[in-house]
């Protein structure tokens, strides 16, 4: 979407994601996605008193990997109450990291080239899940609600960009390469859908050249989809409403999916006071440079380098097949498309098979073993069977698994001698002596006549093309 | 020295602690609670310019511990202490607005 003539749109991003750990942040209760509720909690997350938190050694290890993954500087950090009353959790304060963050300054290249700052990168509790009872299920109208503190206190990593974002498309590829940076660095399942994975999005316009206009955060974006068309939205509205003579107030706004709008869920009438300060149960975290060290060096390779990786075997690869690349790596298919070349099949068919079949079986996938997509990878390149086919094969071996040399020849879908296809095309013109005189008087179009009927004797093995060269011998 | 706290920033703090005062409580707390901090800025007093801010006694750092699950708490255990529940949830009032 474009804003009129003029108009500059700035965003900046707040991203929230669990960190697969085992427990929580603060104590042992088990970090799990759809346990029965409130059967994951204990007197330390649920704040009761003379419980005293305990920082887990993994969550620190997680959060120091999206750090470096994102280019930041690790330095000593401490923990802070942020106090609040609201039944999302019951000690009436999240611990989070208030001024000194572990990770901050950091930056993520885009895969167009454009770079976006990263503010901080910070460790916090979550909180846990509210079901609100009578009216429409949403807060507005509800008579009661139901609070499951499974999720209070599993540990979260906070990143918050600068404003650097211009425009919905960009925001999108922030929020992609920065999920697929934290599968990567195994800090998050970058489950959207299961909330294990957040976006929230600061949207302002301005005049260009002016100063920032005035932000409104957008809440409730679940899906890369909704983030670009929030964007969209409330960029149009921000600037319909400044143009009718209205200024922007600062809010939280709540995006709609169905509706395909924003609209306010909270005015920041005063800054908020959350009285932050330092919690006295935590000591002060120093990531040493030996611990920095062997964090490191446990860091697998990121998105950006194994797209590049696999590219360099691509030379000249189109726009298509940089795509392709891309949901390759995303997918983590590497590992089949590189098998498949290394046993020298054509790469380009590999990545194109990876790409579509194998992301469309994605469910399946460990059906599919490495050498069974390479023998059929490598069918497809030798011409012994075509693309169809070889996709068909793949759908199978997919489905149920197997060995592709069979399935092949299940489907019937080697390929016939010319001798036995000879046969098949005497037999069909003995049957068939009126379709085949008005052929050879000129009617080329019973061709496709002779065609059908080869097929259906062949169910279906028979080439279309051998077929017609076949009957033009005989013509 | 003046007092260093007024009454309205009293009033302020119990309305963020959720505590309901009366009038009279509002000026004794303001007393109190003046006398406690004119005693913090007796220390201001002291030349502590050599000294690094501490925010714990222990000068410990990186306490942490394995990533190891425990045993939860028995969750009917739990909700029977709670004032209302339901569907292995603890129920609570209606709530106004949205989460901060
Ligand atoms: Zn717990």
């Amino acid at each position: 979407m474009t804003l009129p003539e003029g108009w500059e749109l700035v965003v900046g991003m707040e991203v929230h994601t669990e960190l697969l750990t085992k427990s929580k942040l603060f104590c042992g209760c088990e970090n799990h996605f759809g346990s029965e509720p409130n059967t994951n909690i204990c007197p330390i997350c649920l704040g009761l008193p003379g419980s005293l938190p305990v920082l887990n050694k993994d969550a620190v290890e997680l959060a120091m990997r999206i750090g470096m993954a994102l280019n930041c500087t690790i330095a000593p950090s401490t923990f802070h109450r942020k106090n609040y009353f609201y039944p999302d959790q019951s000690k009436d304060y999240q611990i989070s990291q208030y001024d000194l963050p572990i990770n901050s300054n950091g930056f993520l290249n885009l895969p167009d080239g454009s770079q976006v700052t990263i503010e901080r990168a910070h460790m916090e509790e979550d909180t846990g899940k509210s079901t609100h009872l009578g009216g429409s299920g949403r807060l507005a109208g509800a008579d009661r609600s139901l609070v499951d503190y499974n999720r209070c206190g599993v540990p979260l990593v906070e990143i918050v960009s600068g404003p650097d974002i211009r425009s919905s498309e960009q925001a999108r590829a922030y929020a992609a390469e920065l999920r697929g940076i934290l599968i990567a660095t195994g800090a998050s399942d970058g489950r959207l859908e299961e909330g294990s994975m957040r976006f929230d999005a600061n949207v302002s316009v301005r005049k260009t050249g002016d100063p920032l206009g005035t932000r409104c955060e957008i809440k409730n974006l679940n899906s890369l989809r909704s983030l670009q068309r929030a964007i969209d939205y409330e960029a149009a509205r921000q600037v319909e409403l400044i143009l009718e003579g209205g200024t922007v107030r600062q809010e939280t706004r709540h995006w709609d999916e169905g509706l395909g709008e924003t609209s306010t869920l909270r005015v920041k009438e005063d800054a908020e006071d959350y009285r932050y300060f330092r919690e006295p149960d935590l000591t002060e975290l120093v990531p040493d440079q030996p611990w920095q060290d062997r964090v490191r060096a446990a860091l697998p390779p990121m998105p950006a380098a194994r797209r590049a990786k696999l590219l360099e075997r691509i030379p000249g690869a189109t726009k298509a097949q940089e795509d392709a690349v891309a949901v390759v790596i995303d997918l983590d298919l590497e590992g089949y498309v590189n098998a498949a070349a290394d046993a020298g099949a054509e790469i380009a068919i590999a990545v194109s098979r990876a790409a579509n079949e194998l992301a469309a079986g994605i469910d399946t996938l460990s059906n599919l073993t490495t050498d069974a997509f390479t023998q059929t990878v490598l069918m497809e390149a030798k011409g012994e069977l075509s693309a169809t086919q070889s996709k068909v094969v793949l759908g199978e071996l997919l489905a149920n698994g197997g060995d592709p040399k069979k399935i092949a020849a299940e489907k019937g879908f080697e390929q016939m001698s010319s001798d036995s296809l000879g046969a098949t095309i005497d037999d069909i013109i003995s049957k068939n002596p009126d379709e085949w005189q008005r052929y050879k008087d000129g009617d080329d179009k019973l061709s496709q006549f002779f065609v059908g009927q080869a097929m259906k004797q062949t169910q279906g093995k028979a080439n279309g093309k051998a077929v017609i060269a076949e009957l033009q011998l005989r013509k | 020295m003046s007092s260093p706290l007024s009454r309205d920033d009293v009033a302020k703090v119990a309305k963020l602690a959720r505590l309901r005062l009366t009038e009279e409580e509002l000026t004794t707390f303001t007393g109190q609670l003046s006398g406690v901090l004119e005693h913090a800025n007796d220390m201001n007093s002291l030349d502590l310019s050599a000294l690094e801010p501490t925010s714990n006694p222990f000068g410990l750092t990186n306490v942490t511990r394995e990533d190891v699950i425990w045993k939860s708490l028995d969750r009917e255990a739990v909700l029977a202490e709670a004032p209302d529940a339901q569907d292995g949830r603890f129920a609570v009032p209606r709530i106004l607005g949205e989460a901060p």
